[in-house]
């Protein structure tokens, strides 16, 4: 540590600047850029400095009052959640962390929305006559997307508010970097790259042709395998349109032409023939969905892929036994609070016999663990983060199989 | 978009009912104090790169802001900024006051019953 020097003892987020453009990225202004740094800090600060705080409330005072009014430990996640309902600290820490996120949207939504025609107008330069766009304008949003928005982005991956729109695609896009603290890095691709050099070193022999990425959004996770494998097509499947015209559109801008983008349910697949993929992926995708649609997902990625093929789920990890339940509670809190009502369900779930069930075979399941890769010289690097700020750190597990 | 639909649209309510941790009012007073701080710190962010390019454009010199001392007709001019200022944001603590020396003080709406009665 050097001496009285604040910028050689930094740890954060870096300045939003450093942010990688393309075409289709919005016009930032000054201030919008520093509305979007100081959530950026609020969000740092709350997983550095106020959790803690909570974790010691539970510990000195939720589990004492519960066990001396119940005459029992706390039994499950649930109870802990709800005991700590009752804690001001995990009150203030709640209604600070929502309020941020809040913020957050509405802060990517105004960049978005005030220049929402000239958006549209480059997306449509960009994608016209584009056969890699593929959009069904008849596809109904299940429930599990329609019911409550996702992490509290207003009209979801889906909502068009004009014929063209990409207004949510760019919201989703340039306003990522709160949540993430610059964590995915300069194209919040980081999970994307993770899971290329994941897949490299694992399985050095893989040559896949077509590759599938179930849920792709714009692309962030997706285009780094395509990037990775040349060679390949990659197909971006999304239930939204607003994402998909606008991830065509960043995918070209970045140079990456092996891309198509189509939009289908992960639920039902059938425009693609059995044993169309040699690899599926889906990345932070499952906690997004349902018990009956997950299912059914899984289902499609085996009939799918071809014989040697992969799938591969990237998720947050499961809450196992040995985790603690004051982390489970903390991790649930998107689920409730944040509008991801499958998180909490999903991550209890027994994936290994979801992926048998779904027809993969025990022996030939995968699993494994990623973080997120980074231009360390500009941004902080997960592997090296001690904090934990429950359910956003970009540090994920892998759950997959092979046929 | 107009800009009233943009800024309409920005601060949308997303599907799903709002959580609430706090006593409503108490959320609901952090939330604007919240969005105040961020505000704050844009401004002073703002201040700063304003600072940065004139220190690059040779306008200013390093430390002159901080060794800046106003003289006399300033320092009493930012003096009455601060006593205005904070007047404006305590109005409410000096009318609760001012209302301690009023017990004879009436609601408006009780005045609407008395003069608009009959006789």
């Amino acid at each position: 540590m050097s001496r009285n020097d604040p910028a050689a003892d930094y740890d954060g987020p870096p300045d939003y600047r450093v942010i990688g453009r393309h075409a289709l990225f919005p016009q930032t202004s000054h201030d919008e850029i520093e509305r979007i740094n100081f959530l950026a800090q609020m969000n740092r600060h709350l997983a550095a400095n106020v959790v803690p705080g909570v974790k010691q409330a539970y510990e000195k005072r939720v589990v004492p009052a519960f066990e001396a009014l119940e005459a029992r430990p706390i039994a499950n996640r649930h109870e802990a959640r709800k005991a700590l309902l009752q804690d001001p600290a995990f009150q203030t820490w709640s209604a600070l962390r929502r309020m941020t996120m809040e913020q957050r949207q509405q802060a990517g939504r105004w960049t978005a929305l005030r220049q929402a025609e000239q958006l549209a107008e480059k997306a449509r330069e960009l994608t016209e006559g584009d056969e890699r766009l593929k959009l069904d304008p008849t596809l109904q949003q299940p429930r599990y997307v329609s019911a409550v928005d996702h992490h509290c982005m207003p009209g979801s991956y889906h909502t068009e508010y004009f014929p063209g729109d990409v207004t949510n695609g760019a919201n989703y896009d340039h306003a990522g970097f709160v949540t993430t603290s610059g964590l995915l890095g300069k194209y919040s691709d980081g999970g994307g790259h993770a899971v290329a050099r994941w897949v490299k070193r694992n399985l050095p022999d893989f040559q896949p042709q077509q590759i599938l990425e179930i849920g792709g959004t714009v692309g962030h996770s997706s285009l780094p395998l395509a990037q990775a494998f040349p060679e390949a097509e990659m197909t971006i499947v999304d239930l939204g349109a607003p994402v998909l015209r606008y991830g065509l559109g960043r995918a070209k801008s970045l140079g990456v032409d092996n891309v198509r983008f189509v939009q289908a349910s992960g639920e039902d697949l059938s425009i693609f023939p059995d044993a169309s993929f040699d690899w599926i992926q889906t990345t932070m995708f499952l906690h997004e969905l349902s018990t009956g649609s997950l299912r059914r997902i899984m289902a499609e990625t085996r009939r799918l892929l071809k014989p040697g093929g992969i799938v591969l789920h990237v998720e947050q990890p499961q809450y196992a036994p040995e985790m603690p339940l004051f982390e489970q509670a903390m991790r649930d809190w998107d689920a409730y609070y944040n509008n991801e009502p499958f998180w909490s369900r999903m991550h209890e779930m027994d994936l290994d016999a979801e992926m048998i069930a779904a027809g993969f075979e025990r022996d030939q399941l995968i699993h494994g663990g990623v973080t997120a890769v980074v231009d360390r010289d500009l941004f902080p690097d997960a592997a090296d983060d001690d904090k934990e700020d429950y359910g956003r750190k970009a540090a994920w597990h892998v759950i997959g199989a092979t046929v | 978009m107009s800009i009233a639909d943009a800024l309409r649209g920005a601060g949308a309510k997303p599907a799903g009912k709002r959580p609430y941790f706090l006593d409503a009012e108490v959320e609901r007073v952090l939330a604007i104090t919240m969005s105040i701080a961020q505000e704050l710190a844009v401004s002073r962010q703002r201040t700063d790169t304003l600072e940065r390019l004139l220190l690059e454009k040779g306008v200013l010199s390093q430390g002159e802001i901080d060794a800046f001392v106003p003289d006399r007709a300033a320092a009493t001019e930012r003096a009455l900024w601060n006593q205005e200022y904070i007047a404006r944001i305590l109005r409410i603590v000096q009318q609760e006051n001012e209302a301690v020396g009023r017990p004879d003080d009436i609601a408006s709406e009780d005045v609407a019953v008395e003069v608009g009665a009959a006789s």
